[in-house]
């Protein structure tokens, strides 16, 4: 089983409201003092990749690959440090608009240049722009199948069984390798942590580094087929003033939120 | 072509969802001065054409056998081939999953530009299409300008508003199509996971709890009662159904249900931008949490500040008392 897990480095998405800003004259957010993080859908996908290979006995290979600046090293390091087997950065410093269809092809052309997988993985959607459209293309990019909103992968007789949720409830697919899934969270994909010792090894491995034009991608071609452009970005101020319940004792209070809702609710 | 295609699934009804999206697709038709055409697809798709017919200029059946129940791949291919004939200039589709799912790979397949959860969609004065969503987790909004053409789109379709019945229903036709099932990834079961009868999407009264609740039993003895007593829904924090207190169905946010309740009571949860995100149109948002300074506080038109233990159970007595 050849596994490969698409892992995005993005601005912390925790960091709070009050602090977060945009320029919006580049549409772009302001990095501030919010740290570098990897999505946490992609580590979700990890962790199930990681549990696939636990429950085979070892005999899979995870490889993580990684479109982005420099600093998103660091993502695919944390992701050896989890226990992933080989790692690739495509270095692109040109993401001043996000466009899932570039991306979706850098990546293409990466993992048709890493091997032939049997499973590709992608998070539902990265916690910055929350596209959720990387899998569905890179899908169509190989020509390949998707799977959406995957918390369980399985594997029998060769046959992929992907359990996914879907609004009313959970599906379960069968599918022939080579498909690609999204990957939802879930109980049981919370992330694992990496052990300190291993964050420091993962800087010893190996880590294979392209740039698009390796990957006879260039930045022309994209520019003349943009997908979509960034016409404004903004903080929306709608801030609501909240009335909290008055009372000496605790029963006063519920007393008046009591009231409260019943005002609300009373005429429905 | 100026004219705008909407994508249905029969199965969910003519629900609010179904008629936002005719609403959308309406008013963006009218901008581009074309026709509205709606693609009705799976089971239950002829009873829901005659619903759809009064609302759009032109009704496409697709119930043929092999896509009356879903399978990813087929519906897919045979939306690209109603979708791809008669080249439209937008394609839009609901929230659901199936929709989700579908828009990105069949802007693909269309050479168009897809984008999602978008709570606007509007013709530009260069005759381009632009969205509107929200983006870094509910912190802010972007406005996005679709450079390809179809733009296909799918909404937060119950912030939209239904559209005007017409004089005169339009054409209900039954799509010519060769489905060939595409065997690669199939649906093989399925399964229920609701929080009540109704879907939470349509929930006039949400109780939901976070992380602060502390474990599964007391959504069960806690929360439940209370929300059988104001004829409410449960939902719940992302941390709480990542913690496997409650299904994953339940959760509300940016990566879970996008609710619209008259009432959203949030029980020990913390209020961060990507749970908003999903209720930032609830009528009235109250809160109860033991932290004065939680986010959640920000967007609530009432609030108490105390430990849910202790005010629910009396908040039971209340309301059971005050509703008599
Ligand atoms: C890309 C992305 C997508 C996300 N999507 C979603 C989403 O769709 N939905 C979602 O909910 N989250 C989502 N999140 C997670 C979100 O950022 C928060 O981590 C999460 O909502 C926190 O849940 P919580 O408020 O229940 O937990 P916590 O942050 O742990 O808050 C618990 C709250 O309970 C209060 N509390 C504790 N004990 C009590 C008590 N006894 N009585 C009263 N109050 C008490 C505390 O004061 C605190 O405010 C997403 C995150 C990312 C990065
Ligand atoms: N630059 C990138 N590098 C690697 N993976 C990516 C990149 N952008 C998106 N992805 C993958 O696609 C998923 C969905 O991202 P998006 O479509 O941007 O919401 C992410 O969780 C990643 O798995």
């Amino acid at each position: 089983m050849n596994i490969l897990v698409c892992l995005k480095q993005i601005l912390d998405p925790e960091v709070p409201a009050r602090d977060f800003r945009v320029d919006a004259a580049r549409r772009e957010a302001e990095q501030g003092s919010a740290s570098l993080v990897t999505n946490i859908f992609c580590e979700n996908a990890l962790e199930t990749a990681l549990q696939l290979r636990e429950r085979a006995g070892g005999a899979a290979k995870i490889t993580v690959l990684s479109c982005g600046r420099p600093s998103a090293e660091d993502s695919l390091r944390k992701a050896l440090a989890m226990k992933a087997d080989a790692a690739a950065l495509v270095v692109d410093e040109s993401d001043a608009t996000p466009d899932p269809l570039a991306v979706a092809r850098v990546l293409a052309a990466a993992i048709q240049k890493l091997g032939a997988f049997d499973l590709i993985m992608t998070g539902r959607e990265a916690g910055d722009w929350g596209a959720g459209q990387t899998g569905g293309l890179l899908a169509e990019e190989l020509g390949l199948p998707c799977v959406s909103f995957v918390d369980t992968v399985e594997v029998a007789g060769g046959v992929l069984r992907l359990k996914r949720q879907t609004d009313a409830g959970w599906e379960l697919i069968e599918a022939t390798p080579p498909v690609v899934v999204t990957v939802t969270n879930d109980e049981h994909n919370v992330p694992r942590i990496p052990k300190v010792r291993d964050v420091m090894m993962s800087y010893r491995q190996p880590l294979t580094k392209l740039t698009p034009a390796d990957l006879g991608l260039s930045d022309e071609a994209r520019a003349a087929d943009g997908y979509y452009e960034v016409a404004e970005l903004f903080i929306p101020q709608k801030e609501t003033r909240c009335d909290f319940v008055a009372g000496d004792t605790l029963d006063e209070k519920v007393d008046a939120f009591a009231r409260r809702i019943v005002e609300v609710t009373r005429a429905l | 072509m100026n004219d705008v295609c909407i994508i249905l699934f029969g199965a969910a009804g003519f629900d609010k969802a179904a008629q936002g999206l005719a609403g959308a697709g309406r008013r963006l038709a009218v901008e581009l001065g074309g026709s509205l055409r709606a693609v009705v697809v799976g089971e239950g798709a002829q009873a829901l054409a005659p619903e759809v017919a009064r609302v759009a200029d032109e009704v496409t059946v697709a119930d043929q056998p092999g896509l009356a129940e879903y399978q990813p791949e087929t519906c897919l291919t045979a939306l690209a081939e109603l979708c791809g004939t008669r080249r439209p200039r937008a394609v839009l589709l609901a929230g659901d999953t199936y929709s989700q799912e579908t828009a990105p790979r069949l802007a693909h397949r269309l050479g168009g530009s897809a984008a999602g959860d978008c709570v606007e969609v509007r013709v530009a004065p260069g005759g381009m299409v632009r969205v509107s969503r929200q983006v870094y987790g509910g912190k802010a909004q972007a406005v996005l300008e679709l450079k390809r053409s179809p733009a296909v789109v799918w909404l937060r379709a119950r912030s939209f508003t239904p559209a005007p019945a017409r004089a005169e229903a339009g054409a209900v036709t039954r799509a010519a199509l060769n489905v060939r099932p595409d065997t690669r990834a199939r649906v093989v079961e399925r399964g229920r996971e609701e929080s009540g009868e109704a879907r939470l999407e349509e929930a006039r009264v949400i109780v939901s709890g976070g992380r602060g609740i502390g474990g599964p039993e007391p959504f069960e003895s806690e929360l439940k009662p209370l929300a059988e007593l104001l004829g409410a829904q449960l939902a719940a924090s992302r941390a709480a159904c990542d913690a496997g207190w409650v299904p994953p169905t339940w959760q509300v946010g940016q990566t879970g249900k996008k609710v619209t309740p008259e009432l959203y009571l949030a029980v020990a949860i913390t209020g961060a931008s990507q749970h908003m995100a999903g209720i930032s149109e609830a009528k009235t948002i109250a809160a109860i949490n033991t932290d004065p300074d939680a986010p959640i506080f920000k967007h609530c038109r009432f609030g108490i500040v105390e430990d849910y233990r202790k005010v629910v159970p009396l908040l039971r007595e209340k309301l059971s008392a005050l509703m008599k």
